[in-house]
């Protein structure tokens, strides 16, 4: 099998692999989904370990490569009392686990219009007041699957420094879990994005050429060279394409 | 980390690198670019597509007698969850100006120009949450020709010979001429683009580009304009209708001949929902989570390309469905991560593929199906491949280069989800490199459209991957991303144009008899229904069971349980 794959050249995935019964006896662990035991494979990730296990994910699966936070997924160890973090697609299964997916948590975002709002404190006063809230306890930076340093970014939202915030909040999936472990219940993953985009929108150091280049365009300063290019035969177009200067 | 067994080659990898790195210093490329015979032989030679078995005819439908990809031919060869006569199209469940199927990028620029050029109200209509699509995952950035070095005809001739000179000219030109303004568009919305200290945009090479023209957020390009865009819609609740587990099964028609709304299907009750619209957008996606030809995935899990098949139903026609996008990078160790996408941005930046002596086999910045072929030829052809210890192979994609180009630090800070990804499993990709094959990644073809998101069908409109012609067959990287927001955005300003004039006619589904007529006719024998909407990784012992039970009876019977490919007795 092993050879036989390498001389097609053709890769399955773990899960493609067991449907067509091609994968070599897996070792299986014991891991419980909901309360309920499972035999999967040891080298599982956890969403690979439901689906081993029969489950059709609706809710708790989006890119799968971590970075839609849909698979959000809480679990302990034994004889550890410590609640765990992770996503489902990133994290392996371990022998005991117990677990659960959280594919969503209720909070409510704040609607605002953004051409409205000013990249300072008040806006995050507005917007998300629960953020005065924060107690410093670093739990959201605990339960963080991807290692971000979320109190840091409430911190710096408290006092209006739109940028940090940005820059700490720039890697979030928005699985919710900071936001689920937080006592005083800030929705932190909702205040993230609002920084990001008064930063975007108002902090930014704009970029001459691009006005230049837009305006260009509305000029119509590239109809000339499009009519040309879009009149060429094929044959034309090869030769100025391979001909092509390269930086 | 890697198995024992790997050490041999990875101290090749060490041993060939400073040799490789002073190439990378000099501006001559580290590897001859292929010229267009080499091209040809190495796509004829070894790309998916050219595999005996890759293609068929489909025997129905506006493409019938055109050859297409396998799979592609299966969807299309199979039938629906409705019949005409069980739903009430007198009275419909919801009524809208817009609707659009699918909640990616493409379907979220279009509902916020309807509603800030036209004053419309939509209805977004998705299969899992807004946002579960694959702009969420595009990694690497999006191509625009902002750049003082470059301009967009500069990039329309690059577009266009990446596609092998098949593209539509004028969806090119709309492409590259709308690119800067959607630079604009995004960052005025509050996208964070990568800077320079002066604040012009950073950019970096792809794939096939002559002049340097991504423009990223970091890794998280695709992520940051999915979340931005998402953001701007939910600001407007009242004039735009998030429908999410909610995808649409069929188009509705008019007795005119015009596309009137959809069928929604709650995966939550399994109700079916009817939704009476002025002009209707597909903006579905692509097909990644069909596997074709059984390969891994770059793509979300929704990816089962069902506007294809409802557009195809309603007699829409396809182009270039003969052409699949495999990307060059995808992992191929560790298991875990198999097929995950590792940005062509990593190869921009200056890592280099190798084989397993490591040594350079191809120029790193081939187009896509030029830069895969030839990684497939190294492992198939010349055994220069590593094989993992379930029998994949792979090359090697030599990452610790470049921090030794741009200075340490700097894959942390420009590729923070690469080295996420990678770290888990005890790999440090500043120090390792990654074990790489070609993945499922894109659909080439789709739906064919004009310059303004029209197809065949009056009222129908088509943006994102799930259009066909703009790339003939080959889509060069960052040209999707910059693809959902130029179409996406154009999709909902011409459709919003058409919605503000058109008068429906009386509802209809009479085309899903149409199309079950022309199935017996063509002697088609097949228990497949379509939309697939989601793949299946039960094992294959759980599926016999799960099949026992549901017997896939239509329709009243779960979606859930319908496959692809499976073992059923006639199938």
């Amino acid at each position: 099998m092993t050879s036989a794959m390498a001389k097609t050249g053709k890769n399955l995935s773990v899960s493609q692999a067991d449907e067509k019964g091609s994968v070599a006896k897996q070792r299986l662990i014991t891991v419980s989904i909901m309360g309920k035991p499972y035999e999967v494979p040891e080298d599982a990730t956890i969403m690979g370990a439901i689906e081993f296990a029969g489950h059709q994910i609706i809710r708790g699966a989006g890119c799968r490569e971590g970075y839609c936070g849909a698979c959000a997924t809480i679990y302990r160890l034994p004889g550890d009392y410590k609640i765990h973090t992770g996503l489902a697609c990133m994290t392996m299964v371990e022998e005991g686990m117990t677990l659960t997916q959280v594919p969503y948590v209720p909070a409510e975002k704040a609607i605002y219009d953004i051409e409205k709002l000013k990249p300072n404190v008040t806006a995050i006063q507005q917007m998300y007041p629960t953020v005065f809230r924060c107690v410093a306890c670093n739990t959201c930076t605990k339960s963080c699957p991807q290692g971000l340093q979320v109190m840091d970014y409430i911190q710096a939202a408290k006092r209006g420094d739109i940028a940090t915030v940005m820059d700490l909040s720039f890697d979030c999936v928005v699985c919710g879990l900071c936001m689920l472990r937080c006592p005083a219940e800030i929705t932190q993953p909702l205040v993230g994005i609002l920084a990001k985009r008064l930063y975007g929108r108002y902090l930014r150091k704009d970029s001459p050429e691009l006005a230049e280049r837009v305006k260009a365009v509305e000029d119509g300063a590239y109809n000339a060279e499009y009519a040309e290019l879009m009149s060429m035969s094929r044959k034309e177009l090869s030769d100025r394409y391979y001909a092509r200067d390269s930086e | 980390m890697y198995p024992d067994y790997m050490e041999e080659s990875l101290r090749k990898v060490v041993q060939t690198r400073p040799k490789r790195l002073e190439l990378a210093r000099k501006p001559d490329p580290v590897y001859p670019p292929m010229n267009a015979e080499e091209r040809r032989a190495v796509l004829e030679g070894f790309h998916p597509d050219f595999e005996a078995s890759a293609r068929r005819k489909v025997r129905v439908g506006p493409n019938r007698d055109e050859s297409l990809t396998t799979e592609v031919a299966d969807l299309l060869e199979s039938h629906s969850w409705l019949r005409s006569n069980q739903v009430d199209l007198k009275k419909p469940d919801f009524e809208t100006d817009l609707l659009i199927i699918g909640g990616g990028g493409a379907g979220c620029n279009a509902a916020l120009v309807a509603m800030k050029e036209h004053g419309l109200r939509s209805i977004i209509a998705t299969k899992l949450r807004m946002g579960d699509a694959n702009t969420m995952m595009s990694q690497g950035g999006m191509q625009a020709a902002v750049s003082r070095t470059d301009s967009p005809t500069r990039h329309y001739l690059d577009a266009i010979g990446g596609g092998h000179f098949e593209n539509k000219p004028e969806l090119v030109r709309a492409l590259t001429e709308d690119g800067p303004g959607v630079v604009k568009w995004l960052e005025d919305l509050g996208v964070v683009w990568d800077k320079e200290k002066d604040g012009s945009m950073k950019t970096m090479h792809g794939g096939g580009t002559s002049r340097k023209r991504m423009l990223s957020c970091r890794d998280y390009t695709g992520a940051m304009i999915m979340r931005t865009l998402m953001d701007e819609v939910r600001n407007h609740p009242d004039m735009i209708d998030v429908k999410e587990f909610m995808p649409a099964v069929e188009l509705i028609m008019d007795d005119k001949g015009c596309c009137a709304g959809a069928v929604l299907y709650s995966l939550d009750s399994e109700e079916f929902f009817t939704v009476k619209a002025k002009s209707t957008i597909v903006a579905t996606g692509g097909y990644g989570r069909l596997h074709i030809r059984g390969y891994d995935t770059t793509n979300h899990y929704g990816a089962t390309g069902d506007g294809l098949v409802m557009a195809y139903r309603a007699g829409a026609k396809l182009m270039y469905m003969d052409s699949v996008q495999y990307h060059p990078t995808g992992v191929s160790f560790p298991e875990q991560i198999a097929g995950f996408l590792v940005t062509e941005a990593i190869r921009g930046a200056g890592g280099q593929p190798l084989n397993k002596d490591g040594e350079l086999f191809v120029f790193p910045r081939e187009p896509r199906d030029i830069e895969a072929s030839a990684i497939i030829r190294e492992c198939v052809q010349n055994g220069g491949g590593v094989t993992t210890p379930s029998g994949r192979v792979g090359v090697w994609l030599d990452s610790p280069l470049i921090d030794m180009l741009h200075g340490e630090g700097y894959t942390d800070r420009h590729f923070p989800a690469m080295y996420r990804q990678f770290i888990q499993y005890g790999i440090d990709i500043t120090k390792l490199p990654m074990l790489i094959y070609p993945s499922l990644h894109y659909q080439n073809g789709g739906i064919e459209i004009n310059e303004r998101c029209e197809t065949d069908l009056p009222g129908l409109y088509v943006a994102g991957e799930a259009s066909g012609g703009l790339h003939g067959r080959n889509r060069l990287m960052g040209n999707s991303v910059l693809d959902y927001n130029v179409f996406g955005r154009r999709a909902g300003k011409y459709a919003g144009e058409y919605a503000k004039k058109v008068k429906l006619g009386k509802l209809s589904l009479a085309h899903l008899e149409a199309y079950e007529k022309e199935l017996k006719d063509a002697g088609v024998k097949t228990d497949l229904v379509t939309p697939v909407l989601l793949p299946s990784y039960a094992p294959e012992d759980v599926r016999k069971r799960q099949l026992l039970r549901a017997d896939n009876e239509l329709p009243g019977t779960s979606v859930l349980h319908n496959r692809l490919h499976d073992e059923r007795p006639g199938a």
